[in-house]
């Protein structure tokens, strides 16, 4: 007969493999997230710039008049009865920009701005074309300058001057990404997989059957890790094969202190998994706990954008939440060549959290 | 010989509900002993702290003459256990199931064929777990209870919620232990005739106490158990004071059923002199059963509720 041990892990094992839903949502997902939003923010440098025009025949603006001759007739997908215009200008280096001009009065305009269909309104006046947008929107800002650009004929001077875009390998989107993908891969397989089965284990009676056999207590707790720790390893790789080879990213960094942050990281979770995990058996009141602990963190860590956005102020403590620590690891190696100097820091920190929260996690652990 | 199990003055309480209240039980090696009681009566709270689960307050429990502290580990072999609705692992198999179990105790494959056998769920060995009805789960909890060939089995509600052939089926397999096997076991149930069918002791619990133990006829004789007439009038009957006028021992009237109940030291004598005193008060009978007194009754009679209550 096998060791009760290695009995514990292929039943954790099975139990995850046998649930379609698993593979779906910590295997398919995460790449179609990656996708998804990899292909959003890399597709063609081509933007469309949706514009109300409320016209005026008293006071033609001649340059708008002439820019948009020619201009071909599209659908107005807001109101199917209507059309709009669509005018395209390519300027070498900076893509194409599709003009869609949707023809209508102050009050069409009112209503399409406050849909955000449009962020830029202009207006036929005797004083000549006027500009209505909201200055302290940047996109709305750049809708303005870029199209009152191609009216005043800068057109042509935007086209000489020197654009060098940026396409080297970990500048674009999807290399922030995917190493933040990852590292929340890390965080909810393990804080979700971990807590939400003991705490089911517990209400279900299971632990407390466990437990009345010669069953070893470590050994259940090692088991369900380690379990966790291959489904975790699998997503991982998954993640980063599918990112290697459809989005052409390489690891920059040293591998083997990426995989030293990756582990540490997961024993952190697991220790944070099991004193969350430690008492209730209400499977609601834990669903409450593990959003609790793991919502900040996915909203603060920077996993789809960057945290310097946030202020000053709570940057240090933004930095010092352990998924942010495993994200910027997992990122400085995969994109700036980081290795054991840099990570032995969090390293050293994720693993002490790990140990602290899994013996005291252990101490209060309700087996009954 | 140690008595396989001993409680001495155990108490247990829940916030301000004493759950078991000062219970003493002795149980020799071999014996088939059912505690009896309705919800609630302190069953389920006996039987854990037997099994090591929960701990007394006050009080004593020695397993095979042993404590639980300091012996956890040795008690846990001689033991088999089911709890009262325990969930196995959804998505595991019937045997896989039973082979996680075994490798706790170390014990062979080939105990897993057997036990398979033994519950009747040879055919079912590649079954998930959630795919398993009611009595199937039992049997399997029995039948992971029975892996270590334990010298004490406890069986919390074994058969609660089962029709009644998959009750029928679990009594054929602990009857089945209990002829071939050395075996002491200890069953808790709410249900008179499975306390009577497979144990020779009984005790009844209720509100945390021992009401009464011993055998089936021990406790009815101990508790002056009488015989039961049950009675029904054609004609409305405004009370039945005429009943209480001659020898019977207690005649009440159940208002809801319209029926009366007598007891009596004796049906054969008591019998013609209820029908005399029927017919000279006027009145004819519309159904009269006689039977003698049961564990139920009995338990009525001492607690003024039922036992499946």
């Amino acid at each position: 007969m096998q060791s009760p041990l290695l009995q514990l892990i292929i039943v954790q094992f099975k139990t995850f493999i046998r649930e379609p839903e698993v593979i779906f949502w910590s295997l398919l997902f995460p790449i179609l997230m990656a996708w998804g939003l990899g292909m959003a923010f890399n597709k063609e440098n081509e933007s469309v710039i949706s514009i109300v025009q409320v016209k005026n025949d008293q006071y033609p603006d001649s340059a708008f008049r002439s820019f948009m001759v020619g201009a071909k007739e599209i659908k107005n997908i807001n109101s199917p009865n209507e059309k709009a215009l669509e005018q395209d200008v390519t300027i070498q280096g900076l893509g194409t920009n599709h003009y869609k001009i949707i023809d209508g009065t102050w009050e069409q305009a009112y209503v399409l701005l406050k849909r955000g269909v449009v962020n830029l309104v202009i207006e036929e006046t005797a004083e000549g074309l006027q500009y209505h947008f909201d200055p302290k929107s940047g996109e709305a800002k750049a809708s303005y300058l870029q199209f009152s650009g191609i009216l005043k004929g800068k057109q042509e001077e935007l086209s000489h001057t020197l654009i060098k875009p940026l396409s080297q390998k970990g500048t674009r989107y999807i290399d922030f990404l995917v190493p933040g993908l990852i590292a929340m891969g890390l965080m909810m397989s393990t804080m979700w997989g971990i807590s939400y089965s003991l705490i089911e284990k517990r209400s279900k009676k299971l632990l407390r059957r466990l437990v009345a056999t010669p069953m070893n207590k470590s050994s259940f707790m090692i088991s369900q890790f380690a379990a966790r720790f291959v489904l975790c390893t699998i997503e991982a790789l998954v993640l980063y094969i599918f990112a290697r080879y459809f989005f052409d990213m390489t690891i920059e960094g040293n591998i083997s202190a990426m995989i030293a942050l990756f582990c540490a990281g997961f024993f952190a979770f697991c220790g944070i998994a099991l004193l969350l995990a430690s008492r209730t058996s209400n499977t609601f009141v834990g669903n409450g706990i593990i959003n609790l602990v793991v919502m900040p963190m996915m909203l603060l860590s920077g996993i789809y954008f960057s945290y310097h956005n946030f202020p000053d102020a709570i940057i240090p403590y933004i930095q010092a939440l352990p998924l942010t620590m495993i994200a910027d690891g997992i990122r400085s190696v995969f994109l700036e060549g980081a290795g054991w100097t840099e990570l032995f820091k969090p390293i050293l920190i994720l693993s002490t959290i790990g140990f602290v929260t899994f013996i005291s996690g252990l101490k209060v652990f309700k087996w009954y | 010989m140690y008595p396989i199990v001993k409680v001495s003055n155990v108490i247990k309480h829940f916030k301000d509900v004493k759950a078991v209240d000062g219970i003493n039980l002795e149980m020799q090696q071999g014996e088939f002993l059912a505690l009896l009681g309705p919800n609630g009566a302190g069953k389920t709270t006996l039987v854990e702290m037997i099994e090591g689960i929960q701990h007394p307050d006050s009080g004593e429990i020695l397993i095979d003459g042993k404590h639980w502290k300091g012996h956890a580990h040795e008690l846990h072999h001689i033991i088999g256990l089911s709890l009262q609705e325990t969930h196995f692992l959804e998505k595991i198999t019937v045997k896989e199931t039973l082979k996680l179990f075994a490798s706790f105790y170390g014990l062979p494959k080939k105990r897993v064929d057997e036990i398979l056998e033994m519950v009747n769920l040879r055919e079912k060995h590649k079954a998930f777990v959630d795919k398993l009805s009611g009595g199937q789960k039992q049997r399997l909890a029995l039948g992971i209870a029975m892996l270590n060939n334990a010298k004490l089995l406890l069986l919390d509600e074994p058969t609660t919620g089962l029709d009644p052939t998959a009750r029928r089926e679990m009594w054929n397999i602990l009857m089945h232990l209990r002829e071939e096997h050395k075996i002491s076991l200890i069953l808790t149930t709410h249900y008179m005739e499975e306390a009577q069918y497979l144990c020779e002791r009984i005790v009844i619990l209720d509100k945390g106490k021992i009401l009464a133990q011993g055998t089936l006829n021990e406790i009815l004789e101990a508790n002056n158990s009488y015989e039961i007439i049950d009675l029904s009038f054609n004609e409305t009957v405004e009370n039945i004071n005429f009943l209480n006028k001659s020898s019977f021992v207690k005649a009440t009237w159940d208002d809801k059923t319209q029926k009366a109940r007598l007891l009596v030291t004796d049906i054969v004598t008591e019998l013609p002199k209820l029908l005399e005193l029927v017919q000279s008060n006027g009145l004819s009978l519309q159904t009269l059963e006689c039977h003698k007194m049961t564990l139920d009754d009995l338990f009525i009679e001492m607690t003024g509720r039922r036992l499946d209550q």
